[in-house]
């Protein structure tokens, strides 16, 4: 059984078909790109996989789970349970530091436990700066303790949109080599991205136009290593 | 985590998280002062409505059985009289603190000089009590008459007057002007059982049917009607409490109606009928009944300051409230962010209303405990401005006011509260 399966899942807002009978499996420990341009339907689809929407026709089976006859409440207790979620924008609490930011992803897991909290963050080569605070921080360092966040509580998959949008070539590189780390070890990738050369680093690229699934390509040649731009 | 959580909050939105504070420290000082007030006011509102005289009067039992029987007030009934000498038990009933003034009338018939006939009408003044519970007093007609105008002269001094000297008295208006007389003079009265003189001590304007009278001693209307010892009424000023349905009860049905508890309740409430009651048990063949104008009016007076008070202390929380509203409703925009990235690792609806009802709820004690000793401050200007005396600070206020601050910073809290149920973290984490 996949992972992550998604069966002529359909959003509609009014009359706009947002995604429109998409059909795709996830297994387990694969890594999985999701491109597209603007107003493709990548966000709408992450929400959905992320049990942060839900889907207007067709059905969402994660891990077993039919996620789309869930209610709220049990969609935040998947989604605390099964997914780490990386975002764009960061979206670290600014008044906390870098541990108790990922910290706060296990008190509302579980239990706060700063130990292991420092050993997420020197996973991700941030132990020394674990009790920075966000503004003292990169964008790319900022975007590191996303990923201990995301990784703190052990999820089923990992979903990153758009997660190295806001960050430099160098630190893009710094982000995308600590996801090959971590599908290396066995976790789960969906990254949504618009850009090709961080999309062309997964195992699998599916492109997205118009809220339908129209192009799925697999990388033959996968290393999970980003090749280096044509312009520096 | 939760603490740091609320830490965090403080720490970098102090200048909302302050004006939450003022708002919930304005509403609570209103509200504390005027709890204050209102529940120290009912004694100095009753000690005020003194000046409009007696609330009680006490006259003997035939008497009272004429009044009702031909609805007159105040007639005198031939031959009917109270003694004297029990009228110091007054001050030994259940509620004689409450017992603020009071003094004895009787009235005679006296001819004058001239021939005519006017009503002598003897009370005490400045009378001095010394009672078997070892308390002195002084009490008499003055502090029940405030409203009198005393055109010439003074009151009458009970104390100043040695043995030899000839008694004072004090005559009306009218009559003093009929028979052109003023203070200095001296007035011959002569009753059914002997004449007396009196120099006038004052001429004062009543307003009333008092102005054609003469107000002397009691000792000089007993020895001119030959009623040693006796009084035909009593006039009583005393502090009661707004009238219930219980004291209306025990007023239309009787005092026996009452179930046992009811009875102790209506008892130990200084409800003006539970004062006539006692004053009934202590005084012989007595009947005291309220004076109904005095005693509703001080019972609706002090219904409308409370009134008044517990409609300013729900407005000012009321208005604390909407403050809250809008500013914890600006704060919870304001970390929306941050408030859907909790959504989305995990947090339910609930843990992040608990957190934003912890951080205003503690906003909202301190600033409840500055409100309250403002609004002590409060008090006592009112108390001094309004009645010239301090307010008594009460213990009971403290945890109604505790109570009022947890409920308007609630409800307050409310909308913020809904908006961020209603908040989806779709909307507020993509960035575009």
């Amino acid at each position: 059984m996949s992972l992550l399966e998604l069966k002529n899942v359909s959003k509609i807002y009014g009359t706009l078909r947002a995604l429109d009978h998409v059909n795709m499996r996830v297994e387990a420990g694969e890594w999985v790109s999701i491109m597209g341009p603007s107003g493709s339907g990548k966000s709408t689809m992450m929400n959905i996989i992320g049990c942060l929407d839900k889907a207007s026709e067709g059905e969402v089976l994660l891990d077993g789970t039919l996620i789309c006859a869930e209610t709220a409440d049990r969609l935040t207790e998947i989604r605390r349970d099964k997914i780490g979620l990386i975002f764009q924008q960061f979206h670290l609490i600014q008044y906390l530091t870098a541990v108790e930011n990922v910290m706060v992803a296990q008190y509302y897991h579980s239990m706060p436990d700063e130990k292991e909290a420092l050993e997420a963050l020197a996973r991700v080569g941030l132990k020394d700066r674990a009790h920075h605070l966000p503004s003292q921080m990169s964008g790319g360092e900022q975007q590191r303790v996303c990923v201990a966040r995301a990784l703190i509580n052990y999820p089923k998959i990992l979903l990153a949109d758009e997660p190295t949008g806001n960050l430099d070539e160098a630190n893009e590189r710094i982000v995308v080599e600590l996801f090959k780390k971590l599908h290396e070890e066995g976790t789960t990738l969906i990254i949504v991205t618009h850009d090709p050369e961080v999309a062309e680093v997964a195992q699998r690229t599916v492109v997205l136009r118009d809220g339908r699934l129209v192009k799925e390509t697999v990388n033959e040649n996968f290393t999970g290593v980003m090749k280096h731009r044509k312009v520096e | 985590m939760f603490l740091r959580l609320v830490r965090g909050a403080f720490l970098r939105q102090w200048k909302k998280m302050l004006m939450i504070g003022v708002t919930v420290a304005l509403g609570a000082s209103l509200a504390t002062a005027m709890l204050n007030v209102m529940m120290d006011v009912g004694d100095k509102v009753n000690q005020e409505l003194k000046a409009y005289g007696a609330n009680i009067t006490v006259v003997p039992k035939s008497t009272a059985v004429i009044s009702d029987l031909y609805e007159v007030e105040g007639g005198i009934s031939e031959g009917a009289y109270l003694r004297e000498d029990e009228l110091g038990r007054i001050k030994t009933i259940f509620w004689a603190f409450n017992i603020v003034d009071f003094a004895p009338l009787l009235d005679t018939e006296v001819t004058l000089p001239d021939g005519s006939t006017v009503t002598a009408v003897g009370s005490w003044y400045n009378h001095h009590l010394s009672l078997p519970t070892g308390e002195e007093l002084d009490t008499g007609l003055p502090a029940l008459r405030a409203w009198w105008t005393v055109t010439e002269g003074a009151w009458i001094d009970e104390q100043a007057r040695s043995g030899d000297e000839a008694p004072a008295c004090m005559v009306g208006a009218l009559l003093a002007e009929r028979m052109s007389l003023h203070a200095g003079d001296t007035l011959t009265m002569k009753g059914t059982h002997g004449e007396e003189t009196c120099v006038i001590a004052a001429v004062f304007d009543a307003g009333a049917e008092e102005d054609g009278m003469i107000f002397c001693p009691l000792d000089v209307a007993q020895r001119l009607s030959g009623t040693e010892g006796l009084l035909t009424s009593m006039e009583v000023s005393a502090l009661t409490t707004p009238d219930n349905d219980l004291a209306r009860k025990a007023q239309r049905q009787g005092p026996e109606s009452l179930s046992v508890a009811d009875y102790e309740t209506w008892y130990c409430t200084a409800y003006v009928s539970s004062i006539c009651f006692q004053i009934q048990e202590v005084i012989t063949d007595a009947v005291a009944s309220p004076v109904r104008q005095v005693a509703e009016s001080e019972g609706a007076i002090m219904e409308k300051t409370e009134l008044l008070m517990i409609l300013i202390t729900v407005l000012a929380l009321i208005g604390a409230a909407l403050g809250i509203t809008n500013l914890v409703t600006a704060s919870v925009m304001e970390r929306s962010g941050e408030i859907g990235l909790m959504k989305a690792i995990g947090a339910t609806n609930a843990r992040i209303s608990a957190l934003i009802i912890a951080e205003v709820l503690m906003t909202g004690i301190l600033g409840g405990a500055a409100g309250y000793l403002a609004g002590f401050g409060f008090a006592q200007i009112i108390g001094h401005t309004v009645f010239s005396s301090g307010v008594e600070m009460k213990p009971m206020v403290i945890p109604i006011v505790a109570v009022l601050v947890v409920i308007m910073t609630l409800a307050g809290s409310l909308p913020a509260i809904r908006f961020l149920l209603q908040l989806r973290p779709t909307e507020v984490l993509h960035g575009r």
